[in-house]
């Protein structure tokens, strides 16, 4: 075994794969918490999904993924949070935004496949490449986290109220639109962080699996924001792992897919968290001394 | 004795509405409406659906400008004066998995609205631990939200609605899917914190039965316009017949109010049957 990790962290692809997939996991399992939270898995799997579009555009026009992923994700999200007010007209948005951008995505995604350099191309956008990914993006994906991170970090109290009991929220001065924008923006970013990583089909897997299972296991938004973080982590790591192993697996000795392994981790992780009731069971507690 | 000069009155009074009116898609939904409510009464709202009962409520929170008149509270305009009023809306029913503790959920009545962080720190904790005590809810202080009861979640908002030291506080259809005996907690509940903390209480319901022992004055809305007074000054044949703008009787059995529209069936109400 410690010969196997030796080996692992000595492959070239393996150190920046681990090192973007890590930033990629954190960002996604806490802002995954406010997904479950405001009950919006829809939108974010609709953001992996319009990525595809920036992505192909990226790749057409010669700049890295990422940054079409982005681009258009942030937009997508405005775009999404902007037209829908309420919770069902930003479902009606959602949809609509989707099957635009996806329209545009598969002519791009076309395009691409007509140029011969670029015959793995539209796979590596749909289920994610982190191994082929360029080392030198690290570190503009640990800035999108920073940025994420630190966008949920000032929004925190105000969106915890706004997710949890909006009316109260807004009634104490809460702007609730305002607030569900700049999420939009955070939720944009991690999930098309993690499209990179696990592909943007892929992508929610990465953002709900690891919160949903989160927050059964915790009572405190905080801590489920840390365990999700943690349980994202594992996959990513594990699933990176088993991963480079595979190359040594049939049929091509090639390698399986990435986001094969990180699906199957966080679906494991999740149907746990179903299955085994963690998080203690109600108990009539003892009567607390009354306030001196 | 209550000092009767009207400035004086003005200036004592918690919350002050002069001629509101609100006229929402050209139809009326306030109007000519005159209140003004002493600290620490118990007022409660009743009136059909579409009475202007949630109108009200958003003016008074300051959500809504109404087209004429004036709101003050406290003698300041409401958007100047929203720590002064606390909320509960009327429903909550958070998810069985939600990552929150009852003590969380009242402390958002805090700071919620700040951005960050809350540092914590041990007057907050107390501040907290003490809004708990009022509503007697310290014994599932650090149980998840999700397996409450409703009886124990209206508790929580309602220290929720407290804990910012309001002067006044607003309950949207508390009682709403509580079972009679949690209906008759949550308001001797509400009356005793209010009366403690001299804080006016405003509680809408469709039901005035289990407000009568608490109650100080009603406030009857119908068809946009409003009657405020006792019950007894208000819920008599006469007064509601002229409101509502046709025959209403106004029955007691066992020492509950029955109000009784007219034969035309489209018109009957009945305040105390669910619709």
């Amino acid at each position: 075994m410690p010969g196997f990790i030796e080996s692992l962290l000595a492959a070239p692809a393996v150190a920046p794969a681990l090192l973007i997939g890590s930033l990629v996991a954190v960002t996604s399992g806490v802002v995954g918490v406010f997904v479950v939270l405001r009950g919006q898995s829809f939108a974010g799997h609709a953001l992996g999904d319009i990525g595809t579009t920036g992505a192909a555009a990226a790749y057409l026009g010669g700049l890295p993924a990422l940054y079409g992923f982005v681009g258009v994700g942030v937009l997508g999200g405005l775009a999404i949070e902007g037209l829908g007010e309420r919770a069902r007209e930003r479902d009606v948005a959602t949809g609509i935004v989707l099957s635009l951008m996806l329209g545009v995505g598969a002519l791009l995604l076309y395009f691409m496949t007509q140029r011969t350099d670029a015959t793995g191309g539209p796979v590596a956008i749909l289920f994610g490449s982190i191994f082929t990914v360029d080392p030198s993006i690290a570190l503009p994906v640990a800035l999108f986290s920073l940025l994420a991170l630190l966008l949920l970090g000032f929004l925190y109290r105000p969106l915890v109220f706004a997710s949890v009991n909006p009316q109260a929220a807004q009634a104490k001065g809460v702007p609730l639109q305002g607030v569900g924008l700049l999420f939009m923006l955070a939720l944009a970013i991690a999930v098309e962080e993690s499209a990179l990583v696990a592909g943007a089909l892929l992508s929610t897997a990465l953002l709900i699996g690891p919160a949903a299972a989160a927050v059964r296991w915790t009572r405190q938004i905080g801590a489920a924001a840390a365990l999700s973080a943690l349980l994202g982590l594992l996959a990513v790591s594990v699933g990176i792992a088993l991963a480079y192993q595979s190359y040594f697996w049939p049929p091509g000795h090639r390698g399986w897919p990435v986001s094969f392994f990180i699906v199957l981790l966080v679906l494991t992780e999740y149907l746990l968290a179903r299955l085994l009731p963690a998080r203690a069971a109600r108990r009539p507690l003892p009567r607390r001394k009354e306030a001196a | 004795m209550r000092n009767l000069d009207p400035l004086r009155v003005h200036e004592d009074s918690v919350l002050d509405l002069q001629g509101v009116a609100v006229h929402l898609g050209g139809r009326a939904v306030l109007q000519g409406i005159d209140l003004s409510l002493r600290p620490g009464e118990f007022v409660g709202v009743i009136g059909p659906n579409g009475a202007g009962k949630t109108t009200l409520l958003k003016i008074i929170l300051g959500l809504l400008r109404p087209d004429e008149g004036t709101v003050l509270v406290a003698g300041r305009d409401v958007r100047a004066a929203r720590s002064l009023v606390g909320y509960v809306p009327q429903s909550f029913a958070p998810d069985p998995d939600l990552p929150l503790r009852a003590r969380d959920l009242v402390a958002l009545g805090l700071d919620g609205a700040r951005w960050g962080f809350s540092l914590g720190g041990q007057r907050r904790r107390a501040k907290v631990e003490e809004a708990l005590g009022w509503v007697d809810a310290l014994r599932y202080a650090d149980q998840p939200v999700g397996r409450l009861s409703g009886g124990e979640l209206q508790r929580l908002l309602v220290a929720q609605a407290l804990i910012s030291d309001p002067r006044i506080v607003l309950l949207d259809e508390p009682l709403a899917n509580l079972d009679l005996r949690s209906q008759g907690d949550v308001v001797a509940l509400v009356g005793r914190v209010a009366h403690e903390r001299g804080v006016t209480v405003v509680l809408v319901t469709h039901d005035m039965n289990p407000l009568l022992s608490v109650m100080d004055r009603i406030l009857y809305l119908a068809r946009g316009q409003a009657a405020l007074g006792t019950v007894d000054e208000v819920v008599r044949g006469d007064v509601l017949t002229q409101l509502y703008g046709h025959h209403v009787d106004v029955v007691r059995v066992h020492g509950r109010i029955l109000v009784v529209g007219g034969a035309d069936a489209e018109s009957l109400t009945c305040n105390t049957c669910d619709s």
